[in-house]
């Protein structure tokens, strides 16, 4: 009997083999397998022996792959977004060569063939598992990207805090992407909320160095530019040391100790009065 | 020859720029500004690009070049509605609009416009919304 | 680094007007490829400038347009090509601030801020090829 019809023939026994040693790999019994798991890996192991020719089991890159290669990935995918560890999706794959190499050692009686031809299906499965772990990365991967924009999108929150008047209070690290991030939905709250004042508090950036007085320069410049104006508050002593030390320029910029100084400017800029209500009835008379 | 048209309201001439700008239209643009600031004594120019997409740096320049001209000839400019894609690509580009004006809005640049010329309070004049 | 190439498309560029048409064209292949706003911004201004460059200097080209990905992330690649006098120097037509023209010298400069990957190759006597590279 050939490799190839002997592993198609066996199709059925591959599949409970493999997932008795899935089911032994993570100490639990076969049952505890859902028949969704058991319906998968019935038919990715169709699929494989399917896809077994007498050209394509010399060649673990043909074409005829594609598709178990392209069902991998997506269940590797699957795996990487529910946790699985990376060992595990490994074994997962590696236990589906075991399974193979089993039923064929007991299929081949020649030593010979059974030796050469073990090699290609173990070349086949570890260029099918090499695929699958690019999936799995990505899969991390996209869940790290997506997460970045969520925090960069969280920690830019633009706040009205009067009529003409928004505040952005910046936390964490201000570096060129994030400054980007900052910039534009600060710029496109200024269109839509008609403000023309814009405060950049900054008492929860770490550090200023060089690039971030370089980033916050271009977003006063940019803001100026729509015809608004921007003030910088929330500097602490520290960090007026180090803009000083650095000899970093902020002299065309308005800038402020304090959000509540920052404040008061805006209402200056828009000539607005805070008096006490005590007060004003001692000013009018009343 | 394709031309943005330019409107005479009182001592100001009004500019929207509804097209998308190409250089020798910016640079009619230009021709035409300056002829009609002196052609109607105005006093202040306003031009709107709101709906301008694309600003590199030639036409940021043509900007910046009616300013300095109507400067000269005793007018004001101001660029008003810049979106935000453009203005923070203009910034990133390098170019510095020296002499223009900006406002949010029309409204704001006409308030800004009349401010600066008659001129009305000089301390707060940029950030006035009233 | 390999890119794919997913799309591609050739203007050709020899007036001002056609300027317009590839603009168009790039924001197109942009907001297929659902580039953000800006991003969309900075690569057409960046276009536009050495569009310029070609029409003033290079007596006219052409430029390409292609959607690329490195296997990860998805981007705009432009290419201008013009058959013009080339240019001597590149190191100062890099510079900001330098110009041949009466322009304010910021535009090979400011488009390379303007990317992610800028490419200038020239040859006196046959020609200059710009290459930009924005991802999404």
């Amino acid at each position: 009997m050939s490799t190839i019809q002997a592993l198609q023939s066996n199709s059925k026994l591959i599949t409970e083999k493999w997932l008795l040693l899935q089911a032994s790999e993570e100490g639990d019994f076969a049952d505890a397998q859902t028949e969704e798991q058991k319906a998968e890996a019935a038919e990715l192991v169709t699929s494989l022996v399917k896809s077994l020719t007498e050209n394509s089991i010399d060649d673990p890159d043909s074409d005829a792959f594609s598709k178990v290669k392209e069902n991998v990935g997506i269940l590797s995918l699957s795996r990487a977004r529910q946790g699985y560890s990376p060992r595990e999706t490994a074994t997962f794959i590696l236990r589906l060569k075991e399974a193979m190499l089993e039923v064929l050692s007991s299929e081949i009686t020649d030593a010979k063939q059974l030796y050469a031809d073990s090699l290609k299906i173990s070349k086949i499965l570890d260029n099918i598992m090499i695929n699958s772990f690019e999936s799995f990365i990505k899969g991390r991967e996209d869940i790290i990207m997506r997460q970045t924009d969520e925090i960069t999108e969280i920690s830019t929150p633009v706040i009205r805090v009067w009529d003409g008047v928004l505040a952005l209070p910046i936390i964490g690290t201000l570096d060129s992407s994030r400054t980007q991030v900052v910039m534009e939905s600060l710029l496109q709250q200024i269109v839509e909320s008609e403000s023309s004042i814009a405060i950049l508090d900054i008492s929860g950036v770490p550090a200023v160095d060089t690039l971030v007085a370089q980033h916050l320069i271009k977003t006063v410049s940019a803001t100026r530019l729509m015809g608004a104006e921007c003030i910088i508050s929330g500097i602490r002593p520290e960090i007026a040391q180090t803009i000083v030390h650095l000899g970093i320029d902020l002299s065309g910029i308005i800038t402020k100790a304090t959000l509540a100084s920052a404040l008061r400017t805006s209402f200056d800029m828009l000539r607005y009065d805070v008096v006490k209500k005590s007060e004003r009835k001692l000013a009018t008379g009343a | 020859m394709e031309k943005i048209p330019i409107l005479k309201f009182g001592e100001f001439l009004l500019v929207t720029i509804q097209v998308d700008l190409y250089d020798q239209l910016a640079e009619n643009l230009e021709a035409d500004l300056i002829n009609l600031v002196r052609k109607h004594h105005s006093r202040g120019v306003l031009i709107d690009i709101s709906a301008v997409s694309i600003i590199d740096s030639f036409m940021g320049r043509i900007l910046v070049n009616i300013a300095k001209m109507s400067k000269i000839m005793d007018a004001e400019t101001v660029v008003t509605g810049m979106q935000p894609a453009v203005a923070i690509t203009l910034i990133e580009l390098g170019l510095h609009f020296e002499g223009v004006y900006n406002a949010l809005n029309i409204e704001k640049g006409m308030e800004l416009l009349r401010s600066k010329i008659y001129n009305l309070d000089e301390d707060h004049d940029i950030y006035s919304s009233e | 680094m390999t890119f794919t190439v997913q799309n591609r498309e050739e203007i050709a560029v020899t007036i001002e007007k056609d300027a317009i048409f590839f603009r168009n064209a790039v924001k197109t292949y942009a907001t297929k490829i659902s580039m953000g706003l800006l991003y969309q911004t900075k690569i057409i201004t960046a276009a536009s400038e050495i569009v310029r460059n070609l029409l003033k200097y290079g007596g006219g080209g052409k430029a390409m347009i292609e959607t690329v990905t490195d296997g990860r992330k998805v981007g705009i690649r432009l290419t201008f090509k013009d058959s013009g006098p080339g240019i001597p120097d590149l190191d100062k037509a890099m510079s900001d601030g330098f110009s041949t023209g009466k322009s304010l010298g910021l535009g090979l400069p400011g488009a390379k801020r303007l990317v992610d990957q800028f490419d200038i190759r020239s040859t006196v006597g046959v020609g200059t090829t710009v290459t930009l590279l924005k991802w999404k």
